[in-house]
């Protein structure tokens, strides 16, 4: 249904509490709170031989210190493993306070609860913990190599392996007129959300309720993993997520060892216990993402056709594997991107490091697999002396494909199947807005002026939307206002306007009567997350059905009162009214006090629905055998599989010849999610993706040292750009619908960020003429590269930028 | 992150900050602006049991601009001196660097002085005080002292300050005429402590010939490093002096570090390359100046 608020470029309707100062944040909550505050592990690897809290125990303001040995029953267990899945041979989690190993440095090994943070601090730096230190495990070869094992038990440190393939891909290359092999990397990063995590619980022990709040990206899901933890029934336990100062992936992990340990503690205390994590320990004890080596076997034809591909992927995940296999299968699957890859065969292998988990950050393991497919592209135009836009294009899939089936089983287990999209057509638009054609003749320009300029291009799709399932409640209430609630969370992405957009729409009402409450499990109690690009896809189709169902009530209802058949009535401005008689008719909060018979009246309006209060149709009961009371509807939705939205990058850059800075002149993205909900969210998520994107590629890294120790743990040193190193982002928008899902519509939360590694490598590698093989990329590696490829140690890109493409036999190289 | 508990004191006078400082000694710490005290205390890397705010001590905060060059007083903000045509006027210098001092927000905050004081060698003021001669004026129970900025950096982040001794004043001393200067560095984000930074003052004659050339350096060395090229470009004009020979010279003299966002080998390069650069951007600001003042011929450069 198309109306006049979807589609509408209306500014937020949370902003002005938001930037007014009236957001409610997590540490904004409490106050009179016990803080708490974790005895961290300072040894990357390393033995509890023994805790003495001996000289904590005199500081004025404590209240409780615990380790391990408190812990009983499932407390005292592994924390769980969320997402199971085949491939993982050996999956180990943590405990909410470590048992007797530490496995990274940052690693909860006691907790503190005291008056106050600072008393708290003051008291974890007196807990005394003894150490054997063992070897540390940092970075993917270590990790290999095995000459330490992470997890006692094992042989080795390979937590997963997963091999998928269509055809047969060593044959295919070995076949092919052409190959190529590379070897590639990428480096972490991590969210790094303005607010860190922080929980916040309340044990009422008359009730025997718990209460808790908790800045994360699943309200459901902590409640049901808090409600084990504690063995609580499910009913014990609400949890409300207040507003979240970002998420970008990290806050998905749950429970956090925090975020049982602080409930746990409300409970035995009889207080309220809060915890509201420090930039420091979000640096060492939250999660990261990116880190992987990949090797690409590639063979292809003369024209650039991909004919084979063979993609083997060795993944850091950190200490432990909380959320299971779902960022190397991304990057395995999602690799592919809009193309076709005649055979495919993909093989990773997900290795425990003794560093931070390593867990979805915005992307999700896209950036890794675009790089290397995105990096694949253009060595095949550097060898075959073809224009790099041209060789996408000869490997695009086509609209008249559509729905196309990639043969492989994608991170919802269910078939990789592209439900919709047009990749000529982005690919035509991209090359139109960024000036593809004519930057030839800038670069060589720029060159005889002694400037460095140089463009690349990358595309990407991405899996957006995945079940199980989100649900919608909608209710009028019988002032007529809307109430709207949806399980999911919000971390500052706009639901509570896009949400409201929906359902002005399908009811007919003004949006300003419309409120959204999101991640509240005492509204919704049925959610799964906001991960994955989902909140749209999932939650907007929820409450579009909910809506519907909800007005075939109320026309149901008001066709009653007004003696008129419910198909000649339409809903409008927040009344319903009969087709083209707009004197006609009753408020929907008329109607909400309708659908609610009553036998006690308590205001004027609701005389109307009492016993005696108007006339009556005596042979029905007052609410039908399949009827409830109340205006109301629920509905859920629970999409077949992902919705494919996609998307194609183009940036052009300049490196300084003398000091090997990189700048960024030009950033276009042309963008493809489906039906647009609200293009001025849309084109904001694009803006803070692209931020990400281009922080991944020239800026942030973690620094870790051989020891395991975090380097940069702080924004002093970890190098987030500020608005300044973040470049205009010039936008065009397609809009090809998705069949999956009522409103024809695909995620946008993520996309912005996952060319960002390659398409920065391509205009790096076009300005200096030498293969860009890791990223993210410093001026300082730039500098040393430029001395490689002076002295010969690194080959110039091959037959790069000819006049003409030029006609080669096949067979020639390779 | 948050501090342990200190002491907090609020002297109203100099001789009250004094007799504090003497009597906390090395357990005490001035607090001014607070732009690196505040976070090293927040992350437990300083523990100070005392705490000296200066804040409500009245006459710190004096810009007095003189024929002998700027004085600062303690309390002098960062934002507050960029800001002061009379002092960009008389050491254009300090402006130069200031703009280059972190971000506005800091710069708001953030004293000079304090700055200095905090001896970084990575900062761009305490690289402007030694690049231009300046002093630091030091008081205590003892009496008053003035350290050459030769004298007064130390190390990374230690000056000869005493615990008892408070910074009430620094002075950069005018250029002599003919002067232009410039500074310049390369960052990894705007407003971030340089990978290297360089300031350069060059100085002509009446005759539009280089009679001095001098940079300072940060980020490359423990203390700022000042050093004189005058000898790769004396007697040249800006436009056929070798610059580049002054850069060699300038690589030559320095040993960098690695760190995590760059090799020594990198920052060595950096600079040479820098030095170029601010010898260029002195020499053209010199050149600017003659031309909006001349001199007349053959009044020499006041040597």
């Amino acid at each position: 249904m198309t109306g006049k608020m979807f589609g509408a470029p209306i500014p937020r309707t949370e902003d002005e509490r938001l930037v007014a100062g009236r957001g409610r944040y997590l540490d904004d909550l409490g106050a009179g709170a016990y803080a708490a505050a974790f005895v961290r592990s300072p040894h990357a690897h390393a033995r509890i031989l023994d805790i003495d809290v001996g000289d904590a125990l005199d500081v004025d303001g404590l209240v409780a210190v615990y380790t391990h040995d408190d812990l009983r029953g499932p407390m005292a267990e592994p924390l769980p493993l969320l997402i199971p899945h085949p491939a993982i041979r050996d999956g180990r989690t943590p405990h909410a306070l470590a048992a007797e190993y530490v496995h990274h440095v940052g690693e909860p090994v006691a907790m503190v609860v005291a008056r106050d943070r600072y008393v708290a601090e003051d008291i974890v730096e007196r807990v005394r913990v003894d150490y054997e230190v063992l070897p540390a495990v940092v970075g993917v070869a270590a990790a290999r190599r095995a000459d330490h094992v992470v997890h006692p038990g094992m042989s080795d440190n390979v937590a997963a392996r997963l091999l998928q393939e269509v055809g047969d891909a060593p044959a295919a290359i070995a076949a092919a007129p052409h190959t190529l092999e590379l070897d590639l990397e990428i480096e972490r990063s991590a969210s790094t959300p303005m607010e860190g995590r922080g929980v916040y619980a309340r044990w009422d022990a008359a009730d025997a309720m718990l209460r808790m709040y908790s800045s994360t990206q699943t309200a459901s899901g902590v409640r049901a993993a808090v409600a084990a933890k504690l063995e609580l029934q499910l009913g014990q336990v609400e949890v409300v997520v207040p507003d979240v100062g970002g998420g970008f992936g990290v806050k998905i992990v749950h429970p956090w060892p925090e975020e049982v340990m602080v409930p746990w503690a409300a409970r035995l205390l009889g207080h309220d216990v809060k915890w509201t994590e420090d930039r420091r320990e979000h640096f060492v004890a939250a999660a990261h993402e990116r880190e992987q080596l990949q090797r690409v076997r590639v063979g292809f034809d003369d024209e650039g056709r991909l004919l084979g591909l063979d993609v083997r992927i060795w993944h850091d995940n950190g200490a432990y594997l909380p959320y299971g296999v779902i960022v190397p299968l991304v990057t395995s699957t999602q690799l592919l991107g809009p193309y076709r890859p005649g055979a495919y065969r993909v093989e990773f292998d997900s290795l425990y490091t003794t560093t931070v988990i390593v867990t979805p950050y915005r992307g999700a393991g896209r950036p890794q697999g675009v790089f290397a497919m995105e990096r694949t592209m253009d060595a095949i135009a550097a060898r075959l002396g073809l224009d790099r836009a041209r060789v996408r294009s000869v490997n695009l899939i086509q609209p008249d494909e559509m729905p196309y089936d990639q043969g492989l089983v994608f991170q919802d287990g269910r078939p990789l199947i592209y439900d919709s999209g047009d990749y000529p057509a982005a690919l035509a638009a991209l090359l139109d807005l960024v000036g593809w054609d004519d930057f030839p003749a800038q670069r060589e320009r720029a060159r005889a002026e002694g400037r460095r300029i140089g463009i690349g291009l990358a595309c990407y799709v991405e899996g957006t939307g995945p079940g199980p399932y989100e649900g919608g409640h909608v209710q009028v209430e019988t002032s007529g206002r809307v109430r709207v609630a949806t399980g999911l969370t919000s971390q500052g992405q706009g639901h509570q306007t896009i949400l409201a957009q929906i359902v002005a729409d399908e009811l007919g009402v003004p949006i300003s009567d419309i409120s959204v409450t999101t991640g509240d499990t005492r509204r919704m109690p049925y959610s799964v997350g906001t991960y994955a690009s989902r909140g749209a896809v999932m939650s907007g189709s929820a409450v579009a059905l909910a809506a519907r169902r909800l007005r075939d009530k109320a026309l149901r209802i008001a066709g009653d009162a007004l003696e008129a058949d419910p198909d000649d009535l339409e809903i409008v401005g927040g009344r319903v009214r009969v087709k083209g008689s707009p004197a006609s008719g009753m408020d929907l909060g008329t109607v909400a006090v309708l659908a609610n018979p009553l036998r006690y009246a308590f205001d004027e309006a609701s005389r109307a629905a009492t016993q005696f209060g108007g006339p009556a149709d005596f042979d029905r009961p007052p609410v039908a055998p399949d009827d409830a009371p109340g205006l109301e509807g629920t509905d859920f939705y629970s999409p077949l599989r992902c919705t494919f939205a996609s998307g194609m990058h183009a940036a052009i850059v300049e490196t300084d010849p003398e000091t090997a800075e990189i700048r960024i002149l030009r950033y276009c993205v042309v963008h493809d999610c489906g039906r647009l909900v609200n293009p001025l969210i849309v084109e904001g998520q694009i803006h803070g993706g692209v931020a990400q994107g281009v922080a991944g590629a020239l800026y942030e890294r973690m620094a870790y040292d051989s020891d395991g120790q975090l380097l940069n743990a702080s924004f002093m040193d970890f190098l987030m750009p500020y608005a300044s190193e973040v470049p205009a982002v010039e936008i065009d928008h397609l809009e090809t619908p998705s069949p999956l899902n009522p409103l024809g519509i695909k995620g946008a939360g993520e996309a912005g960020v996952i060319p960002g590694a390659a398409v920065l490598a391509a205009a790096v590698e076009d300005a200096e003429g030498f293969p860009i093989t890791r990223m993210p990329i410093s001026p300082s590696e730039l500098f040393h590269l430029r001395r490689r490829f002076a002295s010969g140690e690194i080959p110039p890109l091959r037959a790069r930028r000819p006049a003409a493409p030029a006609p080669r036999p096949s067979g020639q190289e390779s | 992150m948050k501090p342990p508990a200190f002491r907090y004191h609020a002297p109203a006078s100099l001789a009250e900050t004094l007799a504090t400082l003497a009597e906390v000694g090395a357990r005490g710490k001035v607090l001014a602006g607070g732009q690196s005290l505040v976070p090293l205390m927040n992350m437990r890397l300083a523990a100070p049991e005392h705490i000296v705010d200066i804040n409500g001590v009245a006459g710190l905060d004096d810009v007095t601009v003189d024929a002998g060059g700027v004085r600062i007083g303690a309390l002098v903000r960062h934002a507050r001196l960029e800001a002061d045509a009379e002092a960009a006027a008389a050491v254009p210098l300090l402006r130069q660097g200031l703009r280059l001092v972190a971000h506005p927000v800091i710069r708001n905050r953030g004293t000079t002085v304090g700055s200095i004081a905090h001896a970084d060698p990575s900062a761009e003021m305490p690289a402007a005080l030694a690049l231009l001669g300046g002093s630091v004026e030091a008081a205590g129970a003892a009496g008053r002292r003035t350290v050459p900025a030769a004298e007064f950096f130390t190390g990374p982040m230690e000056s000869c300050l005493r615990p008892d001794e408070l910074a009430v004043s620094a002075h950069f001393p005018r250029p002599e005429p003919g002067t232009g200067s410039a500074f310049t560095e390369v960052a990894r984000r705007h407003g971030d402590y340089a990978l290297c930074g360089v300031a350069a003052l060059v100085t002509l004659d009446a005759d539009l010939r280089i009679t001095a050339a001098r940079a300072g350096y940060l980020s490359v060395s423990p203390t700022p490093a000042v050093l004189d090229l005058t000898d790769a470009v004396a007697g040249r004009t800006p436009d056929t002096a070798d610059l580049a020979a002054a850069g060699r010279l300038a690589v030559g003299r320095l040993e960098p570090e690695d760190d995590i966002h760059a090799t020594a080998e990198y920052r060595a390069h950096l600079a040479g390359v820098l030095t170029v650069r601010a010898l260029r951007a002195a020499a053209e600001d010199a050149l600017a100046r003659a031309t909006r003042d001349p001199r007349p011929a053959g009044s020499g450069s006041g040597r």
